[in-house]
């Protein structure tokens, strides 16, 4: 099994997030995490996906994606040609024994307090999946309350777009 | 022009060039049906028994025509009726339209009477899907559905129309009608690269599917054919694209295929497939599938290269289009030794032909071949009949067999024969089996209504024949449910229906029978009694290889 980073840009239709993810459940793929928002034009919609999979299958799954009328190309990235980052939002129980420890770390990971009480602190982390992970697992040894993360976004690291990718 | 939607429908439906559609009314496409009526000179409704068979008669109507199939339902009931109907058509890649009333788009969401969310439930057996929810979109939605469902590799589109866009009104303009896409070549330095393989095999096949019917790509396989001496076979759906007594041509490969064409492809070093999808039914063991061949693919729908088997040159792009650039890099050559090889195996095949007299299925067939024209169009369910359909009827005229070979639809054929009736203009035939007939058989009221000119075989056997044979085969004869002990009298059931038929237990009464039902005006039922343990052979066991292919059926019970 692998991980696969798509960005699929699709007519920003209503349903068209459904085509989509339509395709990764026929083809029994599970979703590790996904992010969809309009794009510099209104007209199309870019969803990423994370997903594991094997490579013939991940290559059937690209293929028919291009099929639906609504997908427009597809890009896939890997970690050396592309700039992948997801955000995190995490509440940890603000309790005095540990306020130190929590703090210093947060501080490393450069995450952002962006909310305080007597009860909990909370953090926004921007980052790759890994150093979010690192950062939850470091968080594990405290209380935490509540996390939230987003799906990746990812953008290549060249001055083409997606939309100048060419159907296969 | 300010017309409502229900008559922009009809009016985008005939500026398309259809002339004939199939379907049922109800409470969400009054609309539409009454517009129908007011332009009922220039676009056909025919009213079937039942939505199942109007999508089925859309898509014979499709097959038959290469034109694109229109099937109308009201909502709910009537849109879910149609889903087996758009899953055949979908699997064997059939162009068609299909429309839909639904409630009011006020009332979406809200689990109305008769509301279901057809797009939702049609989404993975469709090309494409709208929901019309503005009346100035509707006339350009169906245009484009019409180009979606004949461009590259065809298939159905369902549009889901609410009540009150039927009603809404807006300007309409006459559009022509919209073309399919423009097919291509596949890349220049792939042809090359096949040529190269081609011209170094010494052992080619080709091997054809639905594919080449649908790029009308016969004359140019034939020249390729004739040109390395290659031996043809071809998938149940490439039946009828060329014609059987083709002097290359060695039948249908597969499951139960001819025996020299499944053994000329297991020994081939190279096969040449066009149009094909290399189902789990044509390879059986994929391990242990033509081992010693080099694989060629050429396809339209590029996600079909190299989705089953591995290939050494895969071409996306039109297959008759690629032919034509192909074939001039292709060098003449003779095949002596492969040819001699090849006719052992049709020597072989010989052998094992079943060549008892009396009322067998390969005798049945045969005398169904006397009766066929030229441009006679054979329908079938799904099941032994259909197998020997594919064996042993003689087929001359591409188009001419309509059977569903990827969804496997029982009660497919009748609704189909219908719609080929329409399509060609012609008496049509169904052969069927008592099993599959019993699924969809009030469609004789609709065959009835319209005295449609139709031959229906009943290869009647009693039992769920196919299933039977699995049983038989693979289950210690345990026969769970395929033995049907029906008291159905299919000539007095085609009287009560209006029709009329008779019984044949003999080759001379079949043959007797089959004139009558011939020279007929409407509909009419053979009802051909077949033993119940014949079997349809050869047949590879399913996920196995052509080691372990059955021939004979004394060395198995």
């Amino acid at each position: 099994m692998n991980r696969y980073t798509i960005a699929v840009l699709v007519k920003n239709h209503f349903g068209v997030l459904n085509r989509v993810t339509s395709m990764f459940r026929r083809r029994q793929f599970n979703i590790n995490a996904l992010t969809v928002s309009e794009t510099e034009t209104s007209e199309f919609s870019r969803i990423t996906v994370v997903f594991s999979g094997e490579k013939e299958a991940k290559e059937q799954l690209i293929n028919q994606l291009y099929k639906l009328p609504d997908v427009c190309s597809i890009k896939e990235f890997t970690e050396d040609n592309s700039v992948n980052c997801e955000m995190l939002l995490i509440k940890m129980k603000n309790q005095a024994e540990y306020r130190e420890d929590i703090r210093n770390a947060a501080e490393a990971f450069g995450a952002v307090t962006v909310d305080y009480s007597k009860e909990y602190i909370m953090y926004r982390l921007s980052d790759t999946t890994r150093r979010i992970d690192d950062f939850i697992n470091l968080m594990r040894d405290y209380t935490i309350l509540e996390i939230c993360r987003t799906g990746s976004v990812s953008l290549e690291k060249a001055s083409t777009t997606i939309r100048q990718v060419i159907n296969l | 022009m300010l017309l409502s939607g229900a008559d922009i429908l009809v009016k985008t439906l005939i500026e398309q060039g259809c002339d004939t559609v199939f379907g049922y009314p109800g409470g969400q496409i009054l609309n539409v049906y009454d517009s129908l009526y007011t332009h009922e000179k220039e676009i056909k409704h025919i009213l079937t028994a039942h939505e199942q068979g109007a999508a089925h008669a859309a898509d014979g109507y499709a097959r038959t025509t290469g034109k694109v199939g229109v099937v109308i339902s009201t909502s709910g009931p009537g849109a879910t009726n149609l889903v087996t109907g758009i899953a055949t058509a979908y699997l064997d890649s059939i162009p068609l339209v299909a429309i839909c009333g639904n409630v009011s788009t006020t009332q979406i969401g809200s689990d109305s009477f008769q509301e279901i969310d057809i797009t939702g439930v049609t989404l993975p057996i469709t090309k494409h899907n709208y929901f019309v929810s503005d009346v100035t979109e509707l006339a350009d939605t169906i245009r484009e559905a019409f180009k979606l469902a004949k461009s590259g590799r065809p298939g159905p589109v369902l549009i889901d129309v609410p009540k009150d866009v039927q009603t809404a009104k807006c300007e309409y303009t006459e559009e022509s009608p919209v073309q399919p896409e423009t097919p291509s070549p596949a890349k220049a330095s792939r042809i090359e690269e096949a040529a190269e393989f081609i011209n170094k095999a010494e052992r080619p096949f080709i091997y054809f599917g639905g594919g080449l019917i649908t790029a009308n790509a016969k004359e140019e396989m034939l020249s390729l054919s004739e040109k390395i001496d290659a031996p043809i076979g071809c998938s149940l759906m490439g039946l009828s694209g060329v014609p059987t007594d083709h002097p290359k041509f060695l039948g249908m490969q597969g499951m139960h295929g001819h025996f020299a064409s499944s053994m000329a492809m297991h020994n081939a070093d190279l096969i040449v497939s066009l149009g094909v999808r290399f189902n789990d039914r044509v390879t059986g063991n994929r391990e242990k599938f033509a081992t010693g061949a080099k694989i060629i693919h050429i396809d339209v729908d590029g996600s079909e290269l190299s989705k089953t088997v591995k290939e050494v040159c895969s071409l996306r792009g039109d297959v008759k289009l690629t032919l034509q650039k192909l074939l001039p890099l292709i060098k003449e050559s003779q095949k002596n030794e492969w040819a001699e090889k090849v006719d052992s195996f049709r020597r072989e095949e010989e052998n094992h032909l079943d060549k008892r007299e009396s009322l067998t299925p390969r005798n049945a067939i045969n005398t169904l071949n006397k009766y066929l024209g030229e441009n006679t169009a054979v329908c079938t369910d799904v099941g032994q009949h259909q197998m020997w359909s594919a064996q042993y009827l003689k087929f001359r005229t591409p188009r001419r067999f309509v059977s569903s070979g990827g969804l496997g639809t029982m009660g497919f054929g009748f609704g189909a024969a219908i719609g080929a009736a329409f399509g060609t203009e012609e008496r049509s035939v169904l052969v069927t089996g008592d099993g599959s007939f019993g699924m969809c058989l009030q469609e004789l009221a609709t065959a009835v209504t319209y005295n449609v000119p139709l031959v229906i075989l009943i290869m009647n056997n009693g039992v769920l024949g196919m299933v039977r044979q699995w049983q038989t085969l693979f289950y210690n004869k345990h026969y769970s449910n395929t033995v049907l002990g029906r008291k159905t009298d299919f000539p007095a059931l085609a009287r009560a229906f209006g029709a009329d038929g008779e019984k044949a237990e003999t080759v001379e009464e079949l043959d007797n029978a089959l004139a009558r039902a011939f020279k007929s005006d409407g509909p009419y039922i053979v009802d051909c009694r077949i033993d119940k343990d014949e079997f349809v052979l050869p047949m590879l066991p399913p996920g196995g290889s052509m080691d372990d292919i059955i021939v004979e059926l004394e060395a198995e019970q």
